[in-house]
């Protein structure tokens, strides 16, 4: 790895207004959605989108999403979480196993279940959810939270995105020592490995949880019971509610305050923990 | 004889590491075999069949896909799938090569900043997304439509069905260009700057040292990146589905094969073709994932 940032460098402003207006384009989008959660209904409508309106309506428009439909929307915000946060630890320890002894172990077989891992990394998701959704309603296993995390936990990318770090991120020798000092295998894992695996973890944890979170065919399939909803999934349904216009425009500002809501968990996260996934990707890009 | 007990160890000690790498891959394979093969040999296998009102479910051996190389509805929707590929994943994978180009050339203030708010779409769920770019573009309260309409001009319909394909691929421009600038501004830092420090003390640009070392290096990462959106373009399903309920004539039944796919299966209950079309979507997307890959491969041999 290299570099501190060569400061004699000169800035250009013209390069740097030009990215500049690029990032103004990403970020217009939700500047505007929370501008607009702090709208009451009539300023929706009637006051220009980027800009506030004549009242601050923030709070008393999530006070009306959490209680819309009897607090509905706490319960799907509560499902999504333990679905994405069951789905990613789970995924991201099964991946770093099997990561781990892809790359320090040589034993029979392993080139040949290796090549077969990386070719699903082209097999489509939602490819699969229909016949899942087959296979799970035979053995009734729609519409219980199983239904969701289950799939989430197979992540063939994050296998392969652990098997790159895990080569270069744990020293043999390192393993050969453990060894030597009479350490058995699974406690050179936990006590070695998994520490200096550190990044790549959090990184498959990350997209796995941003996988899940945002996960929207796959909970549609599964579930009827709107109790079981995550949050994408609740959302759509009351924006089509909205649209068709079996309910009153109130709505707008509730789809819109929810949005608000859903997007902040998942950005923290990212800015909170970006040291860590800024170097795990790292690994995935350079020998991908 | 020492050297048979020696030989003995090793091979016990050779064959506990085999176990335990065996226990340690032991719930990835389980997991893999019953999420991932088993659903995809069995759309496989229900695509064979059919359901006929008189006589049930019958062998039918290609006739679902046959039906589906002939169906209009089916080819339109991979039609606008190769659209997608050819205008859309260009845009978006130039501009995230480019920010992460400017970026990694230290020339703009506040870069870091800039990193972070491209990348922050996406963490937005895709719904999120799709919903809000639906209300921006809508003429209700949209900021778009209000734009026009201060300065005079005629309001463009983004969601009329000549507009809406260049709208949803705005949306996933907007939600993955800063994923795969990520992924290109890692290949990138991790250039040694010996490899262009010779190239500046002979006094090439930063343009020229961009295009003649600094893009060919991070080929695999630009493959990547490739890789992931043509897999993306053919999953595309989020946005449609949730454009359908503001622009359903726009939109329609078919607009992206996963649309049409989950449109067999849940509102038309055509089980047996759905799978048909799921399987056949994930077929093609591995032929043209493998045909992007080959040129690579055989330069890296040749190398």
């Amino acid at each position: 790895m290299r570099k501190p940032f060569n400061d004699e460098k000169q800035r250009s402003s013209i390069l740097s207004i030009a990215l500049w207006a690029c990032a103004a384009y990403f970020a217009l989008p939700l500047v505007w959605l929370f501008i607009s959660s702090t709208k009451d209904t009539g300023d929706l409508f009637a006051t220009f989108g980027l800009w506030f309106g004549s009242t601050f309506h923030l709070f008393q428009n999530i006070g009306d999403v959490l209680s819309y439909q009897d607090g509905i929307f706490v319960r799907w915000t509560v499902n999504t979480a333990f679905y994405a946060g069951v789905s990613a630890v789970g995924a991201a320890l099964v991946a770093t196993a099997a990561g781990y002894a892809f790359a320090k172990y040589q034993f029979p077989g392993s080139r040949a279940v290796i090549s077969v891992i990386l070719g699903a990394i082209m097999i489509p998701s939602t490819a699969l959810a229909i016949p899942t959704y087959l296979l799970f309603s035979s053995a009734q296993l729609t519409n219980t939270p199983l239904a969701i995390i289950l799939p989430s936990l197979v992540s063939p990318f994050g296998v392969f995105l652990m098997m790159v770090y895990a080569s270069s991120a744990v020293p043999k020798e390192l393993i050969e020592s453990g060894r030597i000092d009479g350490a058995g295998e699974f406690q050179i894992f936990w006590r070695v490995a998994l520490r200096l695996l550190g990044p790549g973890i959090v990184t498959v944890f990350l997209f796995a949880l941003v996988h899940t979170w945002n996960n929207y065919l796959l909970p549609l399939i599964m579930f009827s019971d709107g109790r079981l909803y995550p949050i994408t999934v609740g959302l759509a349904l009351w924006q089509s509610q909205g649209a068709s216009g079996g309910y009153s425009e109130d709505l707008f500002s509730v789809v819109i305050t929810g949005s608000f809501i859903s997007v902040l968990p998942l950005i923290i996260a990212f800015l909170y923990l970006q040291r860590y996934w800024q170097t795990g990707l790292a690994t995935g890009g350079l020998k991908g | 004889m020492s050297q048979g007990v020696a030989l003995r160890r090793k091979n016990v000690t050779r064959r506990k590491q085999n176990i335990a790498a065996y226990l340690f891959i032991t719930p990835f394979v389980i997991l893999f075999v019953a999420m991932l093969l088993v659903p995809l040999f069995y759309s496989g296998y229900l695509s064979l069949f059919k359901t006929q009102l008189v006589g049930g479910t019958v062998f039918d051996g290609l006739g679902n896909y046959i039906r589906a190389a002939t169906d209009p509805l089916f080819l339109a929707s991979i039609g606008r799938v190769a659209l997608i590929l050819l205008i859309q994943v260009p845009i978006m994978l130039g501009l995230a090569l480019f920010f992460a180009l400017a970026i990694d050339s230290g020339r703009v203030h506040g870069s870091k900043f800039v990193r972070l708010i491209i990348f922050v779409p996406y963490a937005v769920p895709g719904v999120v997304g799709a919903l809000m770019w639906g209300y921006l573009y809508g003429r209700d309260f949209g900021p778009i439509s209000q734009a026009f309409h201060a300065v005079g001009l005629p309001v463009p319909d983004l969601l009329s069905s000549d507009l809406i394909l260049g709208s949803v691929m705005n949306i996933s421009t907007w939600q993955f260009a800063g994923y795969n600038m990520i992924i290109l501004y890692s290949a990138l830092r991790a250039i040694p700057t010996e490899m262009y420090d010779a190239a500046q003390v002979d006094g090439a640009g930063q343009f020229r040292i961009a295009w003649s070392i600094k893009i060919p290096t991070i080929r695999p990462a630009l493959v990547l990146t490739l890789i992931f959106s043509i897999i993306g373009s053919f999953q595309l399903f989020t946005e449609p589905s949730l454009l359908y309920s503001i622009a359903p004539s726009a939109i329609g039944q078919a607009f992206s094969p996963n649309l049409y796919a989950y449109n067999q299966a849940f509102v038309n209950q055509v089980t047996n073709y759905a799978a048909a079309i799921a399987f056949l979507l994930g077929f093609v997307i591995m032929i043209v994932s493998y045909v992007v890959q080959l040129p690579l491969l055989r330069k890296e041999k040749v190398q």
